[in-house]
Formats: C-alpha cells, structure tokens, sequence
C-alpha cells in the first residue's frame, strides 16, 4: 500500500476518510496510508485536526491544510465529517469524495444525519465507506450510485418484494429526486 | 481500548443514547457463536458483525487466536444466502486480513461469488479475493479477472481494475498481461471505468515513455467522458511535456491546445487541474500562464471555500516566479483577507505580499496588523516570511516593516514564532545597513523580557559581532549585563562572551569591560566563570585603554576552519595520554548534500544559528562501519569516500551499490546489498571481485555478510593494496555470491537447506577523482597568489564539439572531482567563454587550485586551458594527466 501511496505522482489518492461525533470521538474512521503506523498514531492525529477545525463553522465543505496534507470537512449536527489527501492533490477531486460520503450518508439516514443515527445504521456507514475508495483509490463518488449500492443490499433478498418496501423504495427515489432538482 | 471511552460514556450523562453502550470484547466474541448455529439468523449475525467491526474501528485489537476463532466462524456464514450478511462477511474478512493457510478456507466459496449471476456479488468477491490473495492463487484467477475487466457492469469493471492497481504494486508480471483488455476498457461508457483504465493502465506502462506518449497522443483527440479521467489525463499529458521538453525553444508546445481546452471543461475539477498544470509547465510563458491566471481568478470570488483555497493556493505558487502574472488578481485577493476560512486568507496575503509594489506596502501593512491577532501562530510564521522577502525586496520600506516585526516580537506567540521573527530582523540587520542600528535596539529590548534561552544566547552572540561596529556600542553595554544579573546560566555565561567581544573590539570601551568582566568572576556557575577567567586574560592589559593584540582578537572572533560535526567526532575518539589533542588531525572534508538541498528550494537564507547544514553523519557512519572491520584496523585513515555508486538496474531482486574508501596504501569497497525477494534468506553473501584490468590492485581480504534478510541492507567488503601515494586506475568486474534459503511467507522461518547461487553485477571503475578530496577555499584569489607561480604548469586542451559550455564545464569537474569554488561551476546561458575555479586536496594532502578558461567556436568545438598550481609539482602533473588520458 505504501508505494500506491508514494508512486502517486499521477494517480489522486485518499489517505484517510473520519467519521467524528462533537467530542472528536470516533464514530467511524477509515485509514488508508500508513503515515499513521498505530492506534495511537492516529488518535493523535483525529485529536489535533478535530481541535483545530473546532472553531469553524463548516456547514459547506471547507478546507485547510493539516501537516502537510489536505482536510476537507463538513459538520452536520454532531458529526464531523473529514477527508484527507496528500498536498499536491488537487482539492476538487477531494471535495468531491467527502461529498459523495456525505450525501450517501444523508440519503441512508433519511436526513436525519446525527451520531444517533448514524451509529444505529453502522452497518451502511461501513458499507457505504467500502463502496467510495478501496484502498485509497477512489471507487465511486457518485452520491446515488454509492447510496444505492449500500440499499440493494438492505433489503433482504430472499423476501418477496413487500408493500413496504416499495414505498419505502419511491420515497428514497422521490426524495433523492427532489434533491438533485434543487441542486 | 473501548474499556475507559465506554466508562467515561457513563459518568457524562445517561440521555447519550448508543447501541454501543458498554460494549465489551470478550461478550461480543461470545456473541460470535450465533454464527456456527445450525438455523442461522441472517439479521442477528449482521448485527454481531457490526459489533465486532465497531470493536476493531475503535482501536480494538483481536490475539491471534481471537482473530482465527471469528474468522472460521465468519466462513460458515457463507451458507447464508441473505445479501446483506453476505456484504457484512465480506467486510469482515477484509478487516481481518487472514493468513495464507486461512485464506484457503475461502477461496472457493470467494471464486464462487465471483462467478455467480449477482452482479453485487461478483464485484465484491473479486475485491476481497484480490485483497487477501497471494501470487499463486492469482494465477488460478486471472482468467476471470481478465473477463470482469470487460464485463458490462461497470461495477464488476470497476473492481477488477482497482483490484489490478493494488496487485500491480506485488504482482507486476502478472498484471501487466492484462494490457488487452484494460485498454479496451478504457473505451467504457461508464466514467468510473474509464477512470480506473485508464489508471491501471499508465501504471503498467509507466516505465515506457513512448508508451505513455502514444496513450496521451490518442486519447487527447477522443473524448474522455469522466471528469475523473480527464483530470488523469492531464497530469499525464504534462508529464509528456516535461519529458519532451527539449523542444519547446521553438514556437508552441505540444499538447499546450488541449490544457488550454480543458479551461472550458464543464466539470471544475477538470478546469483547476488543467489551470494547475499549466501554472506548473517548465518556463511557462506570460501568453501561456493567461488564460489559467483567468480561471483562477474567477474561481476566487467563489461561493465555495474549496475552490478560493485551490485557487488561492495556486496562486500563490505562481507568485514565486512569475509575480506580475497574478496582480491582475489583486484586487480579489484583498478582500480574501477578511474570509472565514483562515487558511485561505493567509494565503491571500502572502501572495498580496509576493506581488504588491512599493506604493501598497503600508495599505498592507495595515490590513495585516488587523488581521494578525486572530491567526494561529503557524500562519503567522508563513506571514512573517513574506514579509521579510518583501523587506529585502524594496529595502527603502524597511522602517514599517521593521517596525511591525518589533511589534509582533512584543506580542504573545511561541517559540517557533519568535525565532521565525528574530530571525527575520537579523537577516534585515545584515542585508539593510540602514536598518541596523534600529534593529539591534529592537533585539535588545527583546532579550530584555525573552523566556526562551535559546533565543537570548542567538541574540547576544549577533550583538557581539555586530554591536561593536556601530556608532555608539555603549548603549548595549546595559542591555548586555543586565543578563548577566537576571538571566539563567547559559545566558549569563554567553553575555559574558559578548562582553568580552565588546571589550577586544572597542578599545575604549575597554576598562569599563573589565570591572564588568570581574564582577562576573564570584558568579554561582562555573563556566559563567571560567569564560570571565578566560577573557580577563585574553584581553590583557590590565583594563586600561590598549588595543587588543592580533591572536587575542583571532581567538574570539576567528571561525573554526573544522566542520564541528567533525570536530566532536575526534574529540569523542580521542584518548587522553601523553600526546596533546591536535586540532590539525580533525578531517576537513564537509561532504555536501545537493539531493537535500533541491529537495528544500523554499528554504530560506538562514538566520540566526543557522543549523549547521548536517554533513559529515555519512562520514561518520563510514568510519564506524570500516573500524569495525579488524582486518582493516591497520590501513590507516580513510582519505576519502566516494558517493555510492549503483550496481543493479532499479527494480532487480538484489539491489547492490558500491561506496569506494581511499586509503593510502589499499582501497576498500563496501558493497551495499538489500534483497528485494521476501520469500528469500541470503546467507553468506560475497561480491567475487575480477581484478584483471586492474594490474596494480591485489586483493588481500574480504569480509562475507553473515546473513541477508528481506529488506534490511547490510554490508560485504572486499579490500585491496595499491602502490603508495599512486593514484591507480583500474576496472573491476563483479559477481554476487550468495546461499539462497527459502523463506515460508506465513511463517518467516527459513528453510534448512540452502543453494548456492550467482548473480551477475556491473562493473566498477577506480578513477583519478577518487584520489581528490573536495575541499572549498573561501578567497580563491588569495590562495592562487600564496602558491609559487614558477610551479604553475599551464597547457591547453580540445574538448571536441559539445552541446554548450555548461556541459564542458560539468564533465570537467567531474572528471577531476574537485570543488567549484565561487559559485564559478554556472555558466551564463549562451556565453561563449567562461572561467572556472577549482580546489581540492589530492592524496597524501597535497592542496591544489586549479585554474580553468573555456571557450566555445561557431561549431559547437570547445578548447580548454588548464593552468594548475600546487605544493608538489609533481602533483600538478597528475591533474594535467588526469584531464589528458579523461
């Protein structure tokens, strides 16, 4: 993993993707480079950047440069969402993978997007991380697509199709609709 | 781990509610066993594997037995066909990262997944298999690997091809035969596709630059959907640029239409990386850089702070080298310096600070002292950098700039802070002569009210070289020995240094110097008075007004002509007896670190105590590593090390490297050898060296390498006698000669039985620049005209025809191995005759200069002449060999 990440003159990489509740507690964290060797490690580094990033008001994405590296975050109630690149990255493509994260996330939660939630629907929050990079490359990003490969496998395949799920299926696609319009 | 963050979940407040409340490891491993239940309950077992995913994610950690315990059961799982547990398996068996002998339990029902109809369930096997496999059973895969690339799914795609890119990095030989089928996916209609092809393969093809060029060649005329992709695409292309860069004198640069067309891309990631990699082609040209600079400038009024920071941040790269390309930008840059995001507006002002003229300095000035009380101290270092370039760059400013560095001094900050404005002032101090006086008052109010010793010692050092030589050196007298009252040892003792230098330097200063001085001989502290003692004596003349005597002078203010590093070595080594410690024995030689130092082209001149620029470690490490060697203990000093040079191609399964170490009587090479083969144990490890072009070399010991394991370098010499004092010149043809063990991957644990085993290294050459030592002179004039002119021995050379004199020059140098002095190695571009000066010491520690003058004709022919002068004349004739037998 090492050289993906050093051999990366050509190709944009992620280096770690958190997940933090208002505290700088985890609630879901993902590292992909190995700049953080131990737990410890990256306790420290979670610690540092979620009190550095305290103070602002991030309810679009912002950004700011973190040890050498690019963090681009955005808070929600109380999560903090955060993604990391290496310096010479191009900040875009970064936004657009903490975008894609978060909207996934949102569209799983059904909106109500706080600790709460999020840690009783881990399981999508896991999902949803696997589906957007994969060992520091970049997957997905679209927000849909990620989202909807996360649903599909929700729903419990041997069941028949219930009244339920259908609806509950067309509210995600009318809301998710309603949202890209607005856009 | 979870143990005292759970805890701490209780004391707060009971109303946090979380699924995870009091989550324990040992419940959730006992949880584990619903899993090897006969009915197996699809929706409990997910939510057992959340947990146990919850546990790891908090820095949990499973023993080994734990970890093969849930592994096993995990596999069992497999029977269930709920799609959902099915996605929890495999996330869990990619967290667990299972050994070799485990990953066998799942291969099969892995490789069944992979072909299975679900398309969910062929995407995701292919990415745990490829994760979790090793090279053989890669093999037995490949060919479904090659069908999921060009499978109409894109998600199946997908995760073949970013599978490929990780099992490049451990497989190359088998990956790179799926050139076929990525380049057609690389024509996907799905953007995602296109991007991971297209990744995969300039990977696979990124050591053949003709490859690279005809893939960027084609591509740029199709259309490239994803936005994604285009982006690689760029940073490809620009790549092709640099490395195609020979041409670009004349007329248009290739590839420059289509960064210019990316401009007008719809996706804003695909228009700033197009904008960023012109910003960042070689000798950009101001027709060029436009259109970019116009995009970026637009991006700055932005709604988005990603996009002002990426803009900004380019920007201000630009700004180093091209400064009036961005003023148009100006004015969008200025009322960045109010923006929420901090980052953002530190970077507006130093690039303001980059760009601005003489007029706007103190409007400047101004937004910034606002500005400043509310950035953390890092930025504040960047902003005082700025502004010290920006003081050198218009010096009739210097009084507001100083004046607002003495004003940030006085406020809180830190310690990296304050050196960073100390030492802004000091570099002013030196550069500015205007700026002096005032400065040093600045730096002694500082000291006056300065908790970091560091800081106060630096500064009192400065004063007493520059104090001295102003009008009134009385006035710092106070400022000085109120240290010596209120301060710690270190300080008291390195104000007593600086007013000892007063006292040398101004002689009517003198008796007042003395009463001081004595004072400080009843200090608590035994070096505060040991320097007192010492100076007292040195300055002489019982306090009245006498001029100091010249050696008195020369002790307290003459430099060290010894590296210190080297210095401390040689004190280390030296033990006490009867000889005295001889300052003359400490090597001269400061080996320089160009790599390093092109690495760090922001650093800036340094300041105070500028960090002694850390040679000599290499040095050091040698001498270590040769005295351990017994066989070598009786060869005398190392009179000079050669760079490493390289034996094996890059990427080889041995890499060998050789350091050459001149003796006077014998050579030694240290051979360098790291094993790039992790499945292997090398023992015994010799280079056999043919020494048969090389007639006055007889080898007479070697030392084997024990034992060479997977990635950690280690040593073998073999040593060799040459005629005294004779700079002889050979060719040696090497061989590596090894025992191979294999080595069991899960285990580590090497097999018994080893085989012998050769393999072929390059040559290597003993030249005459190995018996000249680099050693600088500071006033090159000087030592030309201190050597007997009548031992000059002078002659003129053909070097035939060359590209440009700077070429000449480096071979040149090169081939003599000594040390450009004055900075005369550079030639202006397209001059037509050129000096070079050079000194170094050839063996048996023989100073020589040498004189150089180049000229260049119409037709490219370069004549040389060559005029030496040195101590032995006979040395001078060797240089004149040397250059006419290179």
């Amino acid at each position: 993993m090492a050289n993906f990440f050093s051999s990366r003159d050509s190709c944009p990489a992620v280096k770690n993707i958190l997940l933090l509740d208002s505290e700088g507690k985890r609630v879901v964290v993902k590292y992909y480079s190995d700049e953080w060797p131990t737990n410890s490690a990256k306790l420290a580094f979670e610690k540092s950047l979620f009190t550095k990033t305290l103070k602002s008001n991030a309810r679009v994405e912002e950004i700011t440069m973190f040890d050498d590296n690019i963090v681009i975050y955005k808070f929600v109630q109380d999560l903090h969402f955060y993604v990391t690149g290496g310096d010479e990255d191009n900040e875009l493509i970064l936004a657009s993978v903490l975008q894609g994260f978060f909207d996934a996330v949102a569209l799983l939660l059904r909106n109500t997007v706080d600790k709460r939630e999020a840690l009783e629907n881990l399981d999508l929050i896991y999902l949803c991380l696997d589906e957007i990079v994969d060992q520091g490359m970049i997957l997905e990003t679209d927000t849909s697509v990620i989202a909807g490969k996360v649903a599909i496998q929700s729903l419990d395949a041997g069941a028949p199709l219930s009244e339920q799920t259908i609806s509950q299926a067309l509210a995600t696609a009318r809301e998710h609709l309603a949202r890209t319009l607005l856009k | 781990m979870a143990q005292p963050l759970v805890k701490k979940d209780d004391d707060r407040d009971d109303e946090e509610y979380s699924p995870f409340l009091g989550i324990e490891k040992g419940a959730v491993l006992q949880e584990a066993r619903v899993f090897n239940d006969p009915q197996l309950d699809a929706r409990r077992c997910s939510q057992v594997i959340t947990k146990l995913l919850y546990l790891l994610n908090q820095g949990e950690t499973f023993t080994k037995i734990e970890a093969t315990e849930v592994f096993f059961s995990v596999t069992k799982l497999f029977q269930s066909r709920d799609i959902g547990l099915r996605r929890m398996v495999y996330l869990m068996i990619k967290e667990l990262s299972p050994s070799a002998d485990e990953v066998i339990i799942v291969t099969s029902s892995l490789m069944k997944d992979m072909n299975s109809k679900t398309d969910m369930y062929r995407a995701n096997a292919i990415r745990v298999l490829c994760r979790i496999t090793d090279g053989t059973l890669l093999t037995q895969i490949e060919r479904y690997l090659k069908q999921a690339i060009v499978d109409k799914n894109p998600v199946v795609a997908s995760a073949a091809l970013v599978s490929g890119i990780h099992l490049l990095q451990t497989n190359p030989e088998i990956v790179k035969r799926w050139s076929n089928e990525v380049q057609e996916a690389v024509q996907s209609r799905a953007a995602l596709v296109q991007f991971h092809a297209l990744a995969l393969l300039h990977q696979i093809r990124q050591n053949d630059r003709l490859a690279v060029s005809k893939l960027v060649t084609s591509l740029t005329r199709g259309s490239v959907r994803s936005p994604l992709a285009q982006c690689l695409l760029i940073r490809y292309t620009s790549q092709v640029i640099r490395e195609s860069a020979s041409n670009t004198q004349t007329g248009d640069r290739p590839f420059y239409d289509f960064l210019e067309g990316c401009l007008r891309h719809k996706a804003e990631m695909v228009i700033f990386e197009a904008a960023r990699a012109i910003t960042e082609l070689n000798g950009v040209t101001t027709r060029e850089l436009t259109p970019a600079i116009t995009v970026l400038q637009l991006f700055l009024s932005s709604s988005k702070p990603v996009l002002r920071f990426a803009a900004v941040r380019t920007l201000n790269k630009v700004a180093m080298t091209h400064p009036m390309a961005v003023t148009n930008c100006n004015i969008d840059m200025e009322s960045l310096i109010s923006d929420q995001n901090r980052s953002i507006a530190t970077l507006a002002i130093t690039t303001l600070l980059k760009t601005g003229n003489e007029s706007s300095v103190d409007r400047l000035m101004k937004q910034i002292t606002n500005f400043m009380s509310d950035i953390a101290d890092e930025f504040k270092i960047v902003v005082v950098e700025a502004i010290r370039s920006l003081c050198l760059k218009f010096p009739l400013k210097y009084r507001s700039l100083m004046n607002f560095l003495s004003n940030i001094l006085r406020e809180e900050g830190g310690f990296e802070y304050k050196k960073a404005i100390v030492d802004s002032i000091v570099i002013l101090i030196r550069d500015i002569p205007d700026a002096k006086e005032g400065g040093l008052l600045h730096l002694c109010e500082f000291i006056e009210d300065c908790e970091f010793t560091y800081l106060s010692t630096q500064i009192l050092h400065f004063l007493g070289i520059e104090g001295p030589k102003t009008s009134d050196p009385s006035k710092y007298i106070r400022y000085i020995y109120n240290r010596v009252h209120l301060e710690n040892a270190t300080v008291r003792a390195s104000a007593v240094s600086t007013l000892a230098k007063f006292g040398a330097m101004v002689d009517s200063l003198k008796p007042r110097i003395f009463v001081l001085l004595r004072r400080c001989l009843y200090d608590s502290d035994d070096e505060v008075r040991d320097r007192a003692t010492l100076y007292l004596n040195t300055l002489g003349g019982e306090g009245e007004v006498v001029e100091t005597d010249k050696d008195a002078k020369e002790f307290l203010f003459g430099s060290l002509d010894v590296p210190l590093v080297n210095l401390e070595t040689s004190l280390k080594a030296y033990v006490p007896s009867e000889e005295p410690f001889d300052i003359h024995s400490v090597p001269k030689e400061v080996k320089t670190q160009p790599l390093v130092e092109k690495k760090a082209p922001g650093k800036k001149p340094a300041g105070l105590g500028a960090p002694p620029s850390g040679p000599a470690t290499t040095v050091d490490a040698y001498e270590r590593l040769l005295s351990s060697v017994p066989e070598f203990s009786n060869f005398g000093k190392v009179f000079k090390s050669s760079a490493p040079v390289e034996l094996t191609e890059a990427e080889t399964e041995y890499a060998v490297n050789v350091v050459k170490h001149i003796f006077d009587r014998h050579v030694v090479f240290q051979y360098n050898c790291t094993n790039t083969i992790p499945e292997q144990l090398l023992e015994n490890v010799i280079v056999i060296v043919d020494a048969s072009d090389a007639e006055e070399f007889s080898e007479v010991a070697s030392k084997p390498l024990r034992s060479l394991p997977y990635d950690s370098p280690g040593q073998t010499f073999v040593a060799f006698e040459k005629p005294e004092g004779v700079p002889a010149v050979g060719k040696f043809s090497n061989m590596l000669r090894f025992i191979v063990r294999e080595v069991d991957p899960s285990t580590g644990e090497p097999e018994d039985d080893g085989v012998e085993d050769e393999y072929q290294l390059e040559d290597l050459e003993v030249v005459s620049a190995d018996y000249v030592l680099k050693v600088g002179v500071s006033n090159f004039r000087n030592a030309w005209e201190s050597m007997d002119p009548d031992d000059e021995k002078v002659d003129e050379y053909g070097l035939g025809p060359r590209e440009n004199l700077t070429e000449a020059v480096n071979a040149v140098i090169s081939l003599l191995g000594m040390q450009p002095c004055e900075g005369t190695e550079v030639v202006p571009s397209n001059s037509r005759s050129h000096t070079c000066l050079l000194s170094g010491v050839y063996i048996g520690n023989v100073k020589v200069l040498v004189r150089l003058q180049f000229g260049i004709d119409s037709q490219k022919e370069v004549a040389m002449k060559l005029a030496v002068r040195s101590d032995d004349v006979a040395v001078s004739e060797a240089i004149h060999d040397i250059v006419a037998s290179g």
